[in-house]
Order: C-alpha cells, then sequence, then structure tokens
C-alpha cells in the first residue's frame, strides 16, 4: 500500500516538475509542441488521403519514416552500451550519464515505434499484430521479430531507470541484485534489435544492396558511434541547463567509445566501397546509384557524398587524443558523425535498395513536405518526451524531488 | 505521357479530391452480411443513398447522449463523404465505429437497415484472418460483404469463398514469340480485377526488348505508347509469378499473404496492415499498393467476384495478380489469357497431364527469371 502510495505521489511530482521551469525550458518545450502539432495535421492528412500524399510509389516503397526507424534502432540500441561499465562493472564513471542514456533509449523507441506506425497503410488494423489477438508470423517474418524485440527492449528500458528513480525518489538505495541482471538482459537486448533490424532487410534476396553479411555487423558499428555521440551532445546540453555535474571524464570516456565504434565503421566502408567497385557486377547497380547516380537521376549524390566526408573526417579528428579531449573540438565531431550517419544508415541505405528495381527500372524518390513534417513531429515528439524523462531524472538524482523529503543520499550527492 | 508522368506523378491529392467528391456515399466498396440474409431486402429499392444516410445521420443526431462520439466512427465508415475528419478521429475510427455500432445495434429507435450495416461493420472489423478461418466463417464474411453491398449501393454482387480443388496445382507460360505488345492483357486484367482506374494500377508490366540484345530488363521499356509491334522489338509480360518457395510469405508479419493448396499467392485484403515489407521482398515486381483510396466506375465494377481474388480493395492494402481466382477456380481461363489475341499466354493445371501446360513444359525450351533466387516461379517462358 505504501508503495502504491509512493509512486503516486512520484507521478505527481514529476508532473509538477515538469510544468515548471526556466523561460527557456518552456520556450524549448513550446517549439518541441508546435513541431508536433504541425506534424499531426500532416498526418491526419495522410490518414485521409491515404499513403498516396507521401513520395513513395510502387518502386520506391519505403522511404523517409522507414529509414528514420532504421537510424533510430541504432541510436536506442547504443545508449545502453553506457549501462555495462556502470551497473556490471561498477565504473562510476558512468553513473550520471546512465540515466539519461536510458531516457535517450526510451525517446528513440517511442520514436521508432511512431514511425512504424506512421508508415503502415492500415494502423486501425494494427491489432493484428498484437500476439494472441492477432496472427503473428513467427519466427518466419522478421518484422514479427522486431516487434517482438522493441517492445521487450522498451519495457526493460523503462522498468530499470523506474526502479531506481523510484527508490531514490523514497530517499532509499536502489538495490543491486534487481537492476543488474536487467542491465545485463538489456546490453546482450540492445545487439540483438540492432542485429534484427538490420535482418530485416538483410533477409531480403530481391535486394542485392541490402543481402550483405556485412549489413548487420555494420549496424552495430555504426550505431555504437552515432548513439553514444548524441549522448555526448545530449549530455553537453544538460551541462549546460541544468545543475546536473557531468564530469569530463565521463564525456571523455564516451568519446572513447565513439571513436573506436567510428574506425570500424569507416572500416566497414571501406570493405563494402572495394566489394562494390573493385569487381562491380549487376548487383552493384545500387551502390553506383548511390555514389554516381545512374541514366541522369542523382538525386542521392548530394546526400552521401556530404556524409562521406563528414565521416571521414570526425573519424580521422576524433582519432587524434589532443582533438578529441577538446571539448568544442569533440561536440562538432560529435555532431558531424550523428549527421554523416543518419544519411548513411537512413536514406542512404533504404532507398537506393529500391533502385533500380527488380527489372531495372530507375524511378527516383523525393520525400514530399507532409511525409518530411510528420518526420520532423516524430522527432519533436521524441525530444518532448526525452526532456520530460531526463527532466524527472534529473530532479529526483538532485534531490529535488523526494517522497516526504527525505535526507539526501550521500551517494548522490556528487 | 512519359515514364514520368506513371511513375512519379503518384501525388494524386487533386485527383482524388475528385474522386471522393463524385462518389457514392458508401464507406465500404464491398459488403454484405450474414445473418440478416432472409430479410426481405425491398425497402433498399425504395429509398436512395442520399434520403437513407440522411435520415439515419437525423435519428443519431437526436440522440444526444453519446451523439457525438457515434457520429464520428458510424460516419468514418458509412459515408465517404465525411473522410475530411479530423486525425484524432480518425486515429480512434475503428474504436467508435464499434462503439457506435453497439449503440445502435441496442438503440430502439434506429432503422432496422442502420442496425444492420452496424452489426456487419462491427463483424468485419473484428473479424480473423481468413486464411485461418473454417469454411462457415468464410461463407459468412463472403455473405456479409454482399450484404454490406446491397445495403449501400442498392446492388447485387456475386462473391465466392471457393477453396482450391484438390489435384490442381495452376501454372503459366508466355510465349515470347508471339507476344506483339497490344497489352489487351493489361486492360483486360484491369477490368477483370476491379483495379484502381487513379493511379492506372495494372498488374502486367510488358517489356519492349531490342531485338539482338537478349534479355536486357534495365534497357527495356515497359510503358510505351506507340503501335505496336514496334521494328525490332519483342516483347516480354511480367506479373506475379505464384512462386513456389514464395519470400513475399515469409516475411509478412500477420499472415496475410500465403500460398493456396493450387499454388497461388494471395492476399486477405482485410488483414493487410499495410507495412508493404512484401513488396520489398518480391524479386519480381509482382505486388501493388493502395497508395489511396482505389476508385472504380460504378458501372466498371466486375460484379463476379471472390474473397480473395478481384473484391473492391480499401486504401493502404496490397493486392495483386491472383491468375483470376474468380475465374480459375470456376474452370475458366484468366482474363489475361482469354484477352490475348496472339496465344502467347497458356494457362493450366500442372498436375494434369493432359493439359496444355504440360505439354509446353514437355515439348519446349522452358525458363523463368531469377531462378538462382530459389523462389520457383510457376511461370515460365518459352520460344516457337
Amino acid at each position: 500500500m505504501g508503495t502504491f502510495r509512493a509512486f503516486r505521489h512520484m507521478v505527481k511530482d514529476s508532473l509538477d516538475y515538469i510544468t515548471h521551469g526556466s523561460k527557456t525550458y518552456h520556450i524549448w518545450m513550446i517549439f518541441l509542441t508546435v513541431i508536433m502539432l504541425i506534424g499531426m495535421y500532416c498526418y491526419s492528412i495522410q490518414l485521409d488521403e491515404g499513403l498516396s500524399v507521401t513520395g513513395m510509389t510502387d518502386r520506391v516503397s519505403w522511404g523517409l519514416y522507414i529509414s528514420n526507424f532504421t537510424f533510430l534502432v541504432g541510436v536506442a540500441a547504443a545508449a545502453v552500451m553506457l549501462v555495462m561499465p556502470t551497473y556490471v562493472l561498477k565504473d562510476i564513471d558512468f553513473k550520471q550519464a546512465v540515466l539519461i542514456g536510458e531516457g535517450l533509449a526510451v525517446a528513440a523507441l517511442v520514436m521508432c515505434l511512431a514511425f512504424v506506425v506512421a508508415d503502415m497503410g492500415g494502423p486501425s488494423v494494427l491489432w493484428h499484430m498484437i500476439p494472441g489477438i492477432g496472427v503473428f508470423n513467427f519466427p518466419n517474418s522478421m518484422l514479427a521479430w522486431d516487434v517482438i524485440v522493441l517492445n521487450g527492449y522498451l519495457f526493460i528500458n523503462i522498468t530499470i531507470p523506474l526502479y531506481i528513480l523510484f527508490r531514490h525518489y523514497q530517499g532509499k538505495e536502489a538495490k543491486s541484485k534487481v537492476y543488474i541482471p536487467g542491465s545485463i538482459i538489456s546490453v546482450l537486448w540492445a545487439v540483438a534489435i540492432h542485429l534484427v533490424t538490420a535482418f530485416l532487410y538483410e533477409g531480403l534476396q530481391a535486394r542485392p544492396f541490402w543481402n550483405n553479411a556485412l549489413l548487420g555487423p555494420r549496424f552495430l558499428a555504426s550505431a555504437f558511434a552515432a548513439g553514444p555521440a548524441l549522448i555526448i551532445l545530449v549530455l553537453a546540453a544538460i551541462r549546460k541547463f541544468s545543475e546536473f555535474k557531468i564530469e569530463d571524464k565521463t564525456i571523455s570516456k564516451i568519446a572513447m567509445i565513439v571513436t573506436v565504434a567510428a574506425q570500424i565503421n569507416l572500416i566497414m566502408l571501406i570493405s563494402e566501397l572495394f566489394k562494390e567497385f573493385y569487381a562491380p557486377t549487376h548487383h552493384s547497380e545500387s551502390a553506383y546509384y548511390l555514389f554516381f547516380g545512374l541514366e541522369g537521376k542523382t538525386a542521392l549524390l548530394p546526400w552521401i557524398w556530404t556524409a562521406i566526408p563528414l565521416n571521414v573526417l570526425a573519424t580521422v579528428l576524433l582519432t587524434f587524443h589532443k582533438l578529441r579531449n577538446n571539448t568544442k573540438v569533440l561536440y562538432f565531431c560529435c555532431f558531424i558523425l550523428f549527421v554523416a550517419i543518419w544519411i548513411e544508415k537512413g536514406f542512404g541505405l533504404i532507398v537506393p535498395g529500391f533502385i533500380p528495381g527488380p527489372y531495372g527500372k530507375i524511378a527516383e524518390y523525393t520525400p514530399t513536405w507532409i511525409e518530411i513534417w510528420v518526420t520532423l513531429g516524430i522527432w519533436a515528439m521524441g525530444a518532448f518526451v526525452f526532456t520530460m524523462l531526463a527532466k524527472t531524472s534529473i530532479g529526483i538524482e538532485l534531490g529535488k524531488l523526494r517522497y516526504k523529503k527525505k535526507k539526501i543520499l550521500k551517494s548522490e550527492t556528487v | 505521357m512519359g515514364d514520368k508522368k506513371k511513375w512519379f506523378q503518384l501525388d494524386l491529392g487533386l485527383g482524388q479530391k475528385q474522386a471522393v467528391a463524385g462518389s457514392c456515399g458508401c464507406g465500404k466498396p464491398s459488403g454484405g452480411c450474414g445473418s440478416h440474409a432472409t430479410e426481405p431486402p425491398k425497402n433498399d429499392l425504395t429509398i436512395s443513398a442520399e434520403e437513407f444516410d440522411a435520415a439515419v445521420e437525423q435519428e443519431l443526431m437526436e440522440d444526444s447522449m453519446v451523439a457525438q462520439t457515434r457520429k464520428d466512427g458510424f460516419q468514418q465508415v458509412f459515408d465517404r463523404k465525411m473522410d475530411r475528419r479530423t486525425a484524432f478521429r480518425k486515429l480512434t475510427a475503428s474504436l467508435l465505429v464499434g462503439a457506435g455500432a453497439v449503440h445502435t445495434s441496442c438503440s430502439v429507435t434506429s432503422g432496422e437497415e442502420a442496425k444492420e450495416k452496424a452489426q456487419i461493420d462491427w463483424e468485419e472489423q473484428f473479424k480473423g484472418n481468413y486464411k485461418l478461418m473454417t469454411q462457415e466463417e468464410k461463407q459468412a464474411t463472403v455473405d456479409r460483404l454482399v450484404r454490406s453491398y446491397q445495403l449501400r449501393k442498392k446492388e447485387n454482387i456475386k462473391m465466392s469463398a471457393a477453396d482450391a480443388s484438390k489435384d490442381v496445382l495452376f501454372g503459366y507460360a508466355f510465349n515470347i514469340s508471339k507476344c506483339q505488345g497490344y497489352m489487351d492483357c493489361v486492360s483486360a486484367c484491369v477490368k477483370e480485377n476491379n483495379q484502381d482506374r487513379n493511379s492506372q494500377m495494372q498488374y502486367i508490366r510488358i517489356h519492349e526488348m531490342k531485338d539482338g540484345e537478349g534479355f536486357k530488363f534495365n534497357e527495356a521499356d515497359d510503358n510505351y505508347y506507340h503501335e505496336v509491334p514496334a521494328e525490332g522489338h519483342f516483347y516480354m509480360g511480367t506479373q506475379c509469378f505464384h512462386c513456389d518457395n514464395p519470400p513475399c510469405v515469409n516475411v509478412c508479419p500477420v499472415q496475410a499473404t500465403w500460398r493456396e493448396e493450387d499454388g497461388l499467392v494471395v492476399v486477405d485484403y482485410d488483414w493487410c496492415i499495410g507495412c508493404r515489407y512484401c513488396m520489398a521482398a518480391c524479386p519480381y515486381d509482382g505486388r501493388r499498393f493502395n497508395w489511396s483510396k482505389p476508385e472504380v466506375p460504378e458501372d466498371e465494377i466486375n460484379k463476379n467476384q471472390h474473397y480473395l481474388g478481384n473484391r473492391l480493395r480499401k486504401k493502404g492494402v496490397m493486392e495483386k495478380c491472383t491468375f483470376c481466382v474468380q475465374r480459375s477456380r470456376a474452370g475458366k481461363d484468366p482474363a489475361c489469357v482469354e484477352a490475348c489475341p496472339t496465344g502467347a499466354r497458356i494457362f493450366g493445371n500442372l498436375l494434369d497431364p493432359n493439359s496444355t501446360i504440360r505439354w509446353v513444359l514437355e515439348n519446349k525450351q522452358v525458363f523463368r527469371l531469377k531462378e538462382d533466387l530459389g523462389t520457383e516461379p510457376k511461370f515460365w517462358y518459352f520460344m516457337d
């Protein structure tokens, strides 16, 4: 009974806490709300008219939504790579970062699910996918696997931080026996969600661009570069806008993860390029389209030739310790790396899979404004969810939110 | 009309608006009802669709308590003119349909027909996957759809739920030497299968290739508008190949598409969630998606339908060639075979040793496309 009352108080206190804040905070939230509303309006048009309001066609049947979905699965997966050192290896440096990381994972997953729903032709019959009520094509369909792993991951990433925060809220220490098994599962699960998402594409013999054994590993490498890069940027913002202390040591350790992952990603990129262009076959057409264009159709060229140099530049800069330890350079690198991987793993991966088509037809894809606004709306929703989660957890960790105002624990005053 | 027009101009916003405005006031294109089949349908003929809708709406508005809620759900489905609703209402439409249906069913003030429609809609929204239905359930949903169409359009359609016959496996052969590219098959297919006219959806593509260069699909023109046969060219048709090992079936997360006993790969349009994973998985460009609400002029609707075949589709679902299941299971050739003026298309039962298709397979040098993918298409090409 007491636990329930405490939980109720926590929900009430958090609601109270997230609705109050500085002027900057309110402007930020209003800005996100406006974007979300525009996105919702555009989505209502899409619901009304059908997916014909997007740039997708029978020739290129997945576009911006699925691209962002794929990328964000990576972000979600990577966030949890911070969990391992903190909870399992008892590396104290990461402790502050980890709740933020898990919050980011939750926000990324919410965005993933929103993108999938936005991409569906019949959102009103999505219950067909619910195991038990609908019919689930398990284990044959990789999409069925993906639904399971994503929702499972969302569940894990909500429960672990919730448990820890709830204990801290009551002024108690979180029991490591409870959350460490959960953390270990979540780390393994993080790899699983990304690998399964890669298999979604890798398993299609119809699309040679995706039907490639390196796709899964490369997904992981790029995810562990882009995800922590985003976390660094978020931590930098949190450092600036809140009293939450994040040590330089924490950031430099995450920067190390980003660097190694970016280097591995670059090696895999070279391997892929070598295979496609050293002895090009009929199956290299998609790569040709992506990098050089085919038959005068060159829509993706500006994007990929932005992504590749940014990727290389960021990786090279990060490789030098001196540059990496300079926070300004680090933030810049993280930003360009994030953008580069978003392009490369987003529509740089999804769209060329459809071009040329099964019979060599080259039909390009250009997203419409409706699609772009829905996408922006979903990103805004992710940022909104994340801001709320981060604010609450920072509030609890700093001891501003406390059940019956108990004493602040020693371990949290750091 | 160039290449671009056909494949890039799916910006149907404008065309669709007009079409919606000019269409009749019915939400579900096909329909029927099992439970009230015995009811005399004579009322249907004495009252026009508009009058009926107006009466229903008025009655609904009078009922104050849930009027607003019910109006949303109810009219979402029943009244196509009401399509332009806000997103929030749309999102909950399916639940609201249910709420409206329950209320209408229990209400003494609503007309019998309104109740029946609501009943049908409720059952249709929450019915199961056709593949897993018993024979009775299949018949019931078909009856519901027929009845629903009767209630809404005041016209009768025939819809079959015929299952695969024993010892039948359908196969198809295409004679490259004979095809002259007239595309009669394409128009017959569109007509037979009630395909969306707005987006010019076509299951069949005819690829025009240059003589002496072999099968160069990437250089072929599959969207020509000139006189045929063009000098120095030959023609090759593609459509769904009804693979024996179909990649599209494996990937569907909800088993909305499957291979029937007689080899046909079919889609349950009501179970499809529109994720388009099957489209990405198909190596033969065999699938088509309803990007917007499919429109077929009332007088062009083929009323001889099959649940898995040419019944009217809704927006946001996948469809494809079914070898005209409504015809082939009734012992007829698919529309494309019948329409072909050159006799390039051959269709039949692969298990019948006396069939023409067997003769072709045994006596001609046949080949299939992309055999290396292991999909085992049941669609062969041959030359004279």
